[in-house]
């Protein structure tokens, strides 16, 4: 199946890459550990009298992972537009793919590198004295992985618009920042002013967050506690996710479909 | 018919229309330049050809396949060498090109032999493991002819390949070239701004604002315009401001040649 094979090809592309670029590798790490450490650390006193329930650190925690899988699908898609400034791209639309199967490489691709490098931060998880087994990080990576399937297709529909990077950094501040802090990875949106509570809701993170901090909290944690910090049972998690993944995918195929 | 058909064609944009209704047609196993200055529609017809980006009127046929009805067809009839390099660098020299052979659906099979032959061929056969970021401005564009052979297209689109490339490796892209031609009866679309390069092509079509001003052979271009060269020939066509001066520095020259026959 030629279709396959186009999907396939420019998914070990996407990985090849990440792998040999050690640079990468090792930042991806460097930003969960800082929020941790100095977030959670740093409010982990002061919030411990309040009326959250869980040690700030452990509430934390599954957020970190989410924003940690949501950063690394994003720069693995938006590595698009730097194919288009390099050329590589004209290589890609000249071969004889349909467009679909150029978008499922790059989403599937960046899905992979994503999933992988956030398992990575379960090694965490005796440091900040959550236990888990193998079901629960079962159960964790199918949410990496939807989770990630679902940001890198918006960033394919966001590559596929933008043309250069010059734009990034503001997309960076415009976009990316505000979808980490409106995700409830910092704090429990379920007491959070109304109107914020309704742009979460459009934030696909919201739901991976919510989704992880129930996977991981969930066998340590007392439910009516739990129910207090989380927002909709896990199954309305993956519906969410799954239909803004498909609309994101849908568009960015038609995105790439489009010529001058 | 033509291996390469083009009827009409038509791009404007939304400020301005690059390509004016131009017609011709390429032989199999031609060598057709595309020449122009910059700005005359050259890479815009070169990116309808290759089904980049659609005309706003006329049609065009590669290889007997509608560029707009069979996408996917014309797409498997050509290979082309970007103006701008196209490869990754981050991805060796082998791995560049199994990654082309796979997206044009070879098998396993097919393409360890091609990408050995096609490697050959361009003299990169011991680079291959070696990652294209570490290759020179010739190799790569060696790399990029040898992977748009990969899928045995048809045609071979060159845009510019000799752009910013010193006099040795020039000469060594267009034996490559002479050689593809005539062992492989490759047809091969080129643009270049190297006048002198336009002599080795079989036909030579001069486009300039958007329009074919000019389409002949090398020696007949040059016998028709009564100029030595192609370049005295381009510049007498397309170079208007450039033509006054040229022309009256010619016009001198023959003078002076005239006044000495008398003598």
């Amino acid at each position: 199946m030629h279709f396959i094979q186009a999907v396939t090809t420019i998914w070990e592309r996407e990985v090849k890459r990440y792998g040999r670029d050690r640079a990468r590798l090792v930042s991806t790490f460097f930003q969960p550990i800082m929020f941790l450490v100095i977030f959670g650390s740093g409010l982990r006193n002061p919030l411990s009298a309040g009326g959250l329930g869980v040690d700030y650190l452990k509430f934390m925690y599954p957020g970190i992972i989410a924003m940690n899988v949501m950063g690394i699908a994003f720069f693995s898609s938006i590595s698009t537009v730097w194919d288009r400034e390099f050329g590589f791209l004209k290589e890609i639309l000249v071969a004889p793919v349909p467009r679909s199967a150029i978008v499922l490489g790059k989403a599937l691709g960046a899905t992979t590198i994503a999933s992988v490098q956030a398992l990575v931060l379960l090694i965490l998880a005796p440091f900040i004295k959550v236990s888990i087994d193998p079901r629960t990080v079962f159960h964790l990576f199918v949410f990496m992985l939807l989770l990630s399937f679902a940001i890198s297709a918006m960033s394919l529909v966001i590559a596929s618009i933008m043309k250069t990077m010059e734009s990034f950094g503001v997309l960076m501040q415009l976009f990316i920042f505000p979808m980490f802090f409106l995700s409830g990875a910092f704090f429990p949106l379920t007491t959070a002013p109304h109107w914020m509570q309704i742009i979460s809701r459009i934030n696909p993170l919201t739901y991976g967050v919510d989704s992880m901090r129930q996977i991981l909290l969930a066998p340590q944690t007392d439910p009516a506690v739990l129910t207090k910090i989380t927002l909709q049972p896990i199954y309305l998690n993956v519906i969410s996710l799954a239909i803004f993944a498909m609309i994101m995918i849908s568009i960015s195929i038609v995105n790439f479909r489009k010529k001058d | 018919m033509g291996i390469i058909e083009v009827k009409k064609l038509t791009k404007q944009f939304k400020d301005a229309k690059a390509v004016k209704g131009i017609s011709f047609s390429v032989e199999e196993g031609e060598i057709f330049g595309f020449l122009g200055p910059n700005g005359a529609g050259k890479s815009t017809t070169i990116n309808i050809l290759s089904t980049l980006i659609t005309p706003t009127g006329g049609s065009a046929k590669i290889n007997g396949f509608d560029i707009e009805k069979e996408t996917d067809e014309v797409r498997k009839s050509i290979g082309l060498v970007f103006q701008d390099p196209s490869l990754d660098e981050r991805l060796t020299a082998e791995e560049n090109l199994i990654f082309h052979a796979r997206l044009y659906g070879l098998k396993k099979k097919e393409y360890i032999k091609r990408i050995a032959e096609v490697l050959k061929l361009v003299d990169l056969t011991e680079k291959k493991d070696n990652l294209v970021k570490s290759f020179s401005g010739g190799m790569k564009r060696r790399l990029e002819i040898a992977r748009g052979l990969t899928h045995y297209p048809r045609v071979l689109f060159l845009d510019e390949p000799t752009l910013g490339l010193d006099p040795q490796t020039r000469f060594n892209i267009w034996e490559y070239v002479l050689k593809l031609r005539k062992e492989h009866k490759m047809t091969i679309f080129m643009t270049t701004h190297y006048m002198q390069e336009a002599e080795y092509c079989d036909r030579i079509a001069i486009i300039d604002s958007g329009k074919i001003i000019a389409l002949d052979t090398p020696a007949q271009l040059k016998r028709l315009v009564g100029k030595n060269s192609i370049e005295e020939v381009f510049l007498q066509l397309t170079g208007r401001k450039i033509r006054e001066e040229e022309a009256s520095t010619q016009e001198q020259f023959r003078n002076q040649i005239m006044a000495h026959r008398r003598r």
